[in-house]
């Protein structure tokens, strides 16, 4: 059986990621989610208070200061792929079990 | 699903807190038995391709959307502490960089979609990888089954949370009967997407993908003949 690289698997997994956050996000649905639109039905929505970082620099997935729609999203899309996969891969990476050489623990 | 600031009062918003500060602790400790220097990339990919797979929104009919929760996608790559580990590292960025889930509420998006979405997706994953044949081709179609269930579960979680500290008096019922009947549509594609994520990885490396790893072991151990298994060694 072909067995496909470690490394080749994940840069391209992380290639279709960035994909999808950079270009493909543009054609997602805009409409309220599932629990979004339940809050409007029942009549709770309005009980959602301002978001603290409502006017940041990526907030609701538009970067401020581009002015081109398509861009904006695909901008805040990539950048928050990049900032998820250093934080998450730093930490998963710090955590990880050591080859037995270093682990003197266990 | 993701909680915005101002649904559920603040008692209920730092319990939350304080439960989900609790379970990324102990999925600290936990996911260092599923990560090695093989699964650690794994991990970073999976939260990457979590965080961009939540920001397609899908049509579920009647000008309502879902996207994926992931949970239950994250549990069966990379085992279910790395993926409380993953989601939780998500939310974090949604709420903080993209205004999307409510700071004070990331304690509780965090116990909706990262550890009951995981907890609930691993356990229905594993229930029934033990109930049924062991096989390699089982494990993305088990894997879209457990997404399914983990979505209605864990919008009537929020019910439940809705129904300690929820700001506005709703009829519980209403709530869960509106929160029921779009998540099991919503689930259709946490489903679909699960499947074909697992599925396409287990086609080409069924050793990375954590679910897969009880079959594989099986497999290897039938195979294995004395003179193998001291090789190995």
């Amino acid at each position: 059986m072909r067995r496909v690289p470690t490394k080749v698997l994940v840069v391209t997994g992380l290639l279709v990621a960035l994909l999808l956050a950079g270009v493909v996000s543009f054609y997602a649905s805009g409409s309220p989610d599932g629990l979004e639109r339940v809050a409007e039905d029942k009549g709770f929505l309005d009980r959602e208070d301002e978001h603290a970082v409502a006017d940041g620099p990526l907030a609701d997935y538009q970067a401020k200061g581009v002015d081109n729609d398509r861009l904006a999203g695909g901008v805040a899309g990539v950048t928050g792929a990049l900032v998820v996969l250093l934080l998450a891969g730093g930490l998963t990476y710090a955590v990880r079990r050591r080859p037995p050489a270093s682990a003197k623990r266990d | 699903m993701h909680v915005p600031d101002g649904f559920l009062d603040a008692p209920t918003s730092v319990a939350t807190g304080v439960a989900a500060a609790a379970a990324v602790g102990l999925a600290l400790r936990g996911s260092r038995r599923e990560l090695d220097d093989r699964a650690a990339p794994m991990a970073g990919l999976v939260a990457t391709f979590v965080f961009a797979a939540q920001m397609l929104n899908f049509p579920v009919g009647a000008g309502t959307s879902g996207h994926l929760l992931g949970g239950a996608l994250a549990a069966v790559l990379v085992g279910p502490w790395t993926a409380v580990l993953v989601l939780s590292v998500v939310l974090l960025v949604q709420s903080l960089l993209f205004a999307d889930g409510g700071v004070t509420a990331l304690g509780t998006n965090v116990v909706l979609m990262g550890v009951v979405g995981v907890v609930v997706g691993w356990f229905v994953f594993r229930a029934l990888q033990t109930v049924l044949p062991s096989r390699t081709a089982l494990v993305a179609p088990l894997a879209a089954v457990a997404a399914y269930v983990s979505v209605p579960v864990t919008a009537l979680a929020f019910v439940g949370l809705y129904a300690v500290g929820g700001t506005a008096p709703i009829p519980l019922d209403a709530l869960a009967t509106a929160m029921l009947g779009w998540h099991a549509v919503i689930g259709l594609g946490e489903a679909a997407i699960t499947g074909l994520v697992v599925a396409s990885i287990v086609s080409v490396r069924p050793d990375l993908v954590h679910g897969a790893r009880p079959v594989l072991a099986a497999r290897t151990v039938e195979l294995r003949t004395p003179g193998t298994e001291a090789a190995a060694a």
